[in-house]
């Protein structure tokens, strides 16, 4: 993907704004489920996840949420579903260190790229975040570490 | 003669600072205000030459400053038509409605009394009173506000009954910036023998106020949103309710003296509610505030203010991509969506073009029900702004499209 070209990067923000991936409620056979609702920002959603076996099989997400966030929790769900907790978690890593504007092979996230240049309106890293710590958080949960 | 040219030469935040690269304009003047040099020369006077403790020393330094304390509570009680025993100084709007609920709510509402408000309400005005509730079993209760948001008078004598022991709400509110009629409420809530609290945070820096004409028995409000400096504020309480109500904390200053048995012996009202050293600077810098918007004049900040929401209203009201939410309001608060946008983008754009407003559910959370969204963006005027800084606005509203939102990013 050509990252030098904004218009591309754009369509895809659009794109999964207008029709968001995987945005409903979950339901009984999800087993786990975060709620974000920041205290700095307006979005309130929710995201479930089914991890069976070190594998996460399901994510959706519902709620409101801005342009950036609905687009970058979209995207995420697309990304990370059918992905082994241990690539899922070196996949959120790879993103966290893109929004920090580190020095990093982009390739393995795909869409997610369209965020890459986030940073410069600082306040809404939040916004292109929200989704992914969500996720960070229930692998976490799913693994016990979660206090 | 109102000159706001002159009058934007008094603040540094107006004189060549930019955001985004572009002139800065600001509009979010219902969450703070600028400060004039004077202001700010006040405060900065007090660390470099008045540096000492009110009410403690017996040398010149102390005293002088004391003076000054006292001479920033008569400007507080001049402002607001009050006598100064009646003003409690305290760290803003919110600590002196919190007050109001702990020292006089958790003491005198009893199980089945009720709270009177409104679903327009800022949290500061409406947590503390929960919590008043759920420590007395007191009941709260809201008047239904008006299709358009508005409190009507008819909608408050309807609400009204004799178990209501308090009503507490803003005389203009932070989301809608309606002017309630706290005048002729005051009078109803009396005659059924209930007390009535002002949350000022939005009224006192935009219209005149009088709590001894309206008769209303708590007033709160902040001097940062008045031009003056953060962390300060004002209570006023009628005398005899001071007299009764418990402080929310004790400490030095609050006690005329104490002994081992743990009696306590606090002092008059307003001095038993100020314990510990205030932010004294800041009390200084109140003053200093009140001075300023005193020497232009409250009738004339209204008056201008009006004359630029009519100005900002008229060139937005026939926009199809925008839906405002309070176009009947007197003040200057503008409170509207881009349509298909949401509020944070289009303020994250807005901001890119140089311009703060505010977009959220600007701490009234239950108001948002009413207005059938999650969120909205609010514009605030005061008497700086202008109607050039208006334009670009306009043009900004005019151009917005959600391409350009998400263009932000690249």
């Amino acid at each position: 993907m050509d990252i030098t070209d904004p218009m591309l990067l754009r369509q895809i923000i659009m794109d999964h704004y207008q029709y968001p991936r995987n945005k409903h409620a979950g339901d009984a056979h999800h087993n786990h489920m975060i709620h974000m609702a920041s205290e700095s920002c307006i979005d309130d959603i929710k995201v479930w996840a089914t991890i069976e076996n070190d594998k996460i099989t399901d994510i959706c997400f519902d709620g409101v949420a801005c342009t950036i966030s609905t687009a970058s929790t979209s995207i995420l769900t697309e990304l990370l579903k059918g992905k082994s907790i241990e690539e899922a978690r070196t996949l959120i890593d790879r993103y966290f260190d893109m929004i920090d504007l580190k020095n990093v092979d982009l390739e393995p996230l795909e869409e997610a790229i369209a965020f890459y240049q986030v940073g410069k309106q600082a306040n809404r890293i939040k916004c292109a975040t929200i989704g992914w710590n969500a996720m960070k958080q229930i692998i976490e949960e799913s693994e016990g570490k979660h206090d | 003669m109102f000159d706001v040219n002159k009058i934007r030469q008094d603040f540094p935040m107006l004189n060549g600072k930019t955001m985004q690269g572009k002139p800065l304009i600001y509009f979010d003047n219902a969450a703070t205000t600028f400060k004039p040099q004077t202001v700010i020369d006040t405060v900065v006077k007090y660390y470099t030459e008045q540096t000492a403790n009110v009410h403690r020393g017996d040398y010149d330094l102390s005293y002088q400053v004391s003076e000054g304390y006292e001479a920033a509570r008569e400007t507080v009680a001049r402002f607001i038509n009050a006598q100064p025993r009646e003003v409690v100084l305290t760290s803003g709007a919110s600590a002196a409605l919190n007050l109001v609920a702990y020292g006089w709510g958790q003491k005198f509402l009893k199980p089945g009394d009720v709270i009177l408000s409104t679903e327009a309400e800022h949290a500061s005005n409406i947590l503390p009173w929960f919590k008043a509730a759920e420590v007395t079993g007191a009941i709260f209760e809201y008047i239904p506000l008006a299709q358009n948001g508005e409190l009507t008078l008819e909608n408050f004598k309807a609400a009204m009954h004799s178990k209501v022991k308090v009503v507490t709400l803003a005389n203009i509110t932070n989301v809608l910036g309606y002017v309630a009629p706290i005048k002729e409420m005051a009078k109803i809530a009396h005659e059924y023998g209930a007390i009535i609290v002002v949350d000022g945070a939005q009224g006192v820096p935009h219209i005149a106020t009088d709590v001894e004409d309206w008769d209303v028995d708590y007033l709160a409000f902040s001097a940062h949103k008045l031009c003056g400096p953060t962390g300060v504020g004002a209570l006023y309480g009628k005398y005899e309710l001071l007299q009764q109500m418990d402080p929310f904390m004790l400490g030095g200053g609050s006690n005329a003296r104490f002994d081992i048995c743990g009696n306590i012996l606090l002092k008059n009202p307003p001095y038993k509610f100020e314990a510990g050293t205030p932010a004294i600077e800041a009390v200084l810098g109140f003053k200093a505030a009140i001075d300023y918007i005193s020497a232009i004049g409250m009738e004339n900040i209204m008056a201008y203010e009006h004359e630029l929401r009519k100005y900002l209203m008229s060139q937005i009201k026939d926009m199809e991509h925008i839906t405002i939410y309070n176009p009947e309001a007197a003040t200057g608060i503008i409170t509207f969506n881009v349509k298909d946008i949401f509020a944070q983008d289009a303020a994250s754009y807005i901001n890119s073009q140089g311009i703060a407003v505010r977009a959220g559910n600007h701490c009234a959370k239950i108001l948002m029900d009413m207005l059938q969204t999650s969120e909205t963006i609010r514009a605030s005027l005061y008497f700086y702004n202008t109607k050039e800084e208006i334009d670009h606005f306009v043009q900004v509203i005019r151009e917005i499209t959600l391409e350009k939102c998400v263009d932000l990013f690249f």
